[in-house]
């Protein structure tokens, strides 16, 4: 425990700046996976332990993309859209057989297809890490706010992943496609009995959750190592994320992703050898105080 | 009152079928022991996060045995590999050994596991008396230890504590010459990491008693994302950054790093960067990171490493790594202890293989030795250098003294009760 580092450091602007988009950062890429997992989860009512795959398959399309285009944007475009037609062909052809199933038969699915993922990326991709590289226009000496070190490449991550949850947000609550999507995931024996296709509705929740894991991993792309296997130690956290928002709350996940990232962020300074420790503390203290998480709603 | 005999079986004949039996069981055995091909099986890791250091380890395995079944075999005997998948778990570890070594008829085992699963393996050449030779784990109590003794049990890799005595020298010449007195560390959470980390500073302070670690970062292994130990290393501002990540870990990190400018204010020593499969993969090499060897085909120079690493790359379209060597030269040893003895007998191989000294391409003078006291590889070139992001990566590597690696290693070795 270091608590003179981290009083130091809430002391200090430049650190406080620093450790803060720090946070920022490492909740952002959480919350782009964690979001996806939930907005599944509200919707169809799967717990998708397979969800760490996108996330993967994101990163690895992007490599993939970026080494053929050299376009940096091509290589994001990819990464989501990729991801997104995986995702529905996944969902139409495997997952909507067990929605009626048990969640032991739900979990056994979603994990063969998280080794069959890996073996996929190890047969095509080849089983040792790569790594994308960062594209030349973000290989610039990082920003200096109020003394604190900002890189570029992390405030555009931070504001892909802003955009996605404005655009999500709003899409779900304020269009006619956001209604009936929180119509189904409410009620959809009615959704269907008003003659809208519910299967379509779920192959496309299931390929927006899948894009926007598959994007995060895109961005991830650059500055981590890509292994078959990548997706797990994201999922773990993203599980955690989403049971700290609640299950199924967007506003939630968004909100547990960047409590993470800043506990982790500072954590580090104040509790270096128990910052690990730090996350898993607090989302207990949240599911005995808000069994439901933080935004989750109460099961009557 | 007599005793008449019941009918069934009697105990006698009872006795003579177990005996036949335990005969019938054991005769394969005896077949085995007498058949041409000798079998050797090499658990090791080949699918995971660590796959490709698993299949550089039997791509230089298979590489070697086809030199020596070339050559005539092994005292005779072709040489059969059998080689299974560990997925880097220690319990599947043994298990395999034991199933190599019990149902497939292995008579040496290669163990081509990482630290963790190299003392599970361990335990089972213990419980068989299978002669063993650990290919890859770098934790130095495997054979510093007394109580890990067995006579049936090598070690042909290189040592932590050799690494770390030969690194904190080097380090510590820098640290004199530009006056880097602050450090920092930031190396992964576990066994390995905390042990070559800590004795690296012991080295380091040793030669360089001014300096003083400011900052310790444990990620954990196979940790995705290092922005807050990247941030939390730019606040404690060290003029030095020591790591032993490794693989995958160490090259995020460095891309990680990167972004914040982190190498432009800290000189960096990254005892595993120079290896070509972190090499190669980090798109953006900083100039100058101090590394100690890892596998470098100029490092020996001589054109018998070189030659080496041209064949395997030739053969596998890809460079060797660390544990490529380290499997390459157990076969030559295994190799030269089996013509010794002129036999395959694990016990007589085991008694030729102590204080052997062969001609190999990764000695520092040309040759290595299994060192008869601790039956552990030593005399394998070792040392420090920079990089630089294109061939031949480390251009000079100043190599360590094997003289002041035995004495400081005997220092060490007392320190913690070893001897």
């Amino acid at each position: 425990m270091d608590i003179d580092a981290l009083a130091g450091c809430l002391a200090s602007p430049a650190c406080l700046v620093t450790q803060t988009t720090s946070g920022l950062i490492i909740g952002m890429l959480l919350f782009l996976v964690a979001v996806g997992l939930t907005l599944i989860f509200g919707v169809l009512k799967v717990v998708n332990f397979s969800h760490g795959a996108f996330y993967m398959f994101g990163a690895y399309f992007a490599m993939t993309a970026y080494q053929l285009s050299e376009s940096f944007a091509l290589a994001m475009l990819c990464g989501a859209a990729g991801t997104a037609i995986l995702g529905l062909i996944f969902e139409r052809v495997f997952m909507s057989r067990v929605y009626g199933a048990d969640v032991l038969m739900q979990l056994l699915v979603c994990y063969a297809f998280v080794l069959i993922f890996d073996d996929v990326v190890r047969m095509v991709w080849g089983p040792e890490f790569k790594s994308m590289g960062m594209p030349s226009a973000f290989q610039v000496p990082p920003l200096f706010i109020a003394g604190g070190v900002v890189p570029p490449y992390y405030l555009l991550l931070i504001g892909v992943a802003l955009a996605a949850a404005m655009v999500l947000g709003l899409g779900l609550a304020r269009t006619r496609i956001g209604k009936v999507i929180r119509a189904a995931a409410h009620n959809p024996g009615m959704v269907s009995a008003l003659g809208i296709n519910t299967g379509l509705i779920y192959g496309g929740v299931f390929a927006l959750g899948g894009m926007l894991a598959g994007l995060a991993g895109a961005l991830a792309a650059p500055v981590r190592s890509l292994t078959p296997g990548m997706g797990f130690s994201v999922l773990i956290e993203s599980f955690i994320v989403t049971v700290i928002g609640g299950m199924g709350s967007i506003l939630g996940a968004l909100v547990g992703a960047l409590l993470i990232g800043l506990i982790r962020s500072f954590g580090s300074l104040g509790f270096p050898l128990f910052t690990e420790g730090l996350m898993y503390l607090f989302m207990v203290i949240v599911l005995v105080s808000r069994p439901s998480g933080l935004f989750g709603k109460e099961v009557a | 009152m007599t005793r008449t005999r019941q009918p069934g079986i009697s105990r006698r004949a009872t006795l003579a079928v177990m005996g036949a039996g335990a005969v019938t069981i054991a005769a394969p055995w005896v077949v085995r022991a007498q058949t041409k091909t000798i079998k050797i099986g090499m658990p090791t890791i080949l699918s995971g996060r660590v796959a490709q250091l698993g299949t550089s380890s039997r791509n230089a395995v298979l590489l070697e045995v086809e030199k020596v079944n070339a050559a005539g075999g092994l005292a005779g005997r072709q040489i059969e590999m059998v080689i299974r998948d560990s997925k880097g778990q220690p319990q599947e570890a043994a298990r395999v050994a034991r199933e190599l070594v019990n149902t497939d008829g292995c008579e040496v085992l290669f163990d081509a596991e990482a630290s963790s699963g190299s003392f599970a393996v361990h335990e089972v050449a213990r419980d068989l008396g299978v002669l063993c030779i650990h290919t890859c784990s770098e934790a130095s109590s495997l054979t510093a230890d007394p109580k890990q003794h067995l006579p049936n049990a090598f070690r042909c890799v290189r040592q932590g504590i050799h690494d770390s005595i030969v690194g904190g020298s080097y380090a510590a010449a820098i640290a004199k010459a530009k006056g880097l007195k602050k450090w920092a560390t930031c190396s992964p959470d576990y066994a390995y990491g905390r042990d070559t980390t800590g004795e690296f500073a012991l080295y380091l302070k040793r030669f360089a008693p001014d300096v003083e670690i400011i900052s310790e970062s444990w990620p954990k292994l196979f940790q995705p994302d290092y922005t807050e130990v990247v941030t939390k290393i730019l606040q404690a501002k060290p003029q030095a950054l020591y790591t032993c990540l490794w693989g995958g870990d160490l090259t995020s990190y460095i891309d990680q790093a990167n972004i914040y400018a982190l190498f432009t204010q800290m000189e960096l020593f990254a005892v595993n960067m120079a290896d070509y499969t972190a090499l190669t993969v980090v798109k953006n090499l900083p100039k100058g990171i101090h590394s100690g060897n890892r596998y470098i085909k100029t490092f020996p120079k001589t054109p018998e490493n070189a030659a080496w690493g041209d064949a395997y790359r030739a053969k596998y379209n890809e460079y060797p790594t660390n544990w490529s060597w380290q499997n390459a030269t157990a076969v030559m040893l295994l190799t030269e202890a089996a013509k010794k003895a002129n036999s395959t007998d694990g016990k007589k191989v085991a008694e030729a293989l102590r204080g052997l000294t062969i001609k190999c391409p990764f000695g520092a003078d040309g040759t290595v030795t299994m060192r008869a006291e601790d039956n552990t590889l030593v005399g394998y070139a070792i040392g420090w250098g920079t990089t630089i992001p294109q061939e031949p990566y480390v251009p000079e590597v100043k190599a360590g003294d094997w003289k002041t690696i035995f004495e400081l290693e005997a220092e060490w070795k007392k320190s913690k009760g070893y001897t």
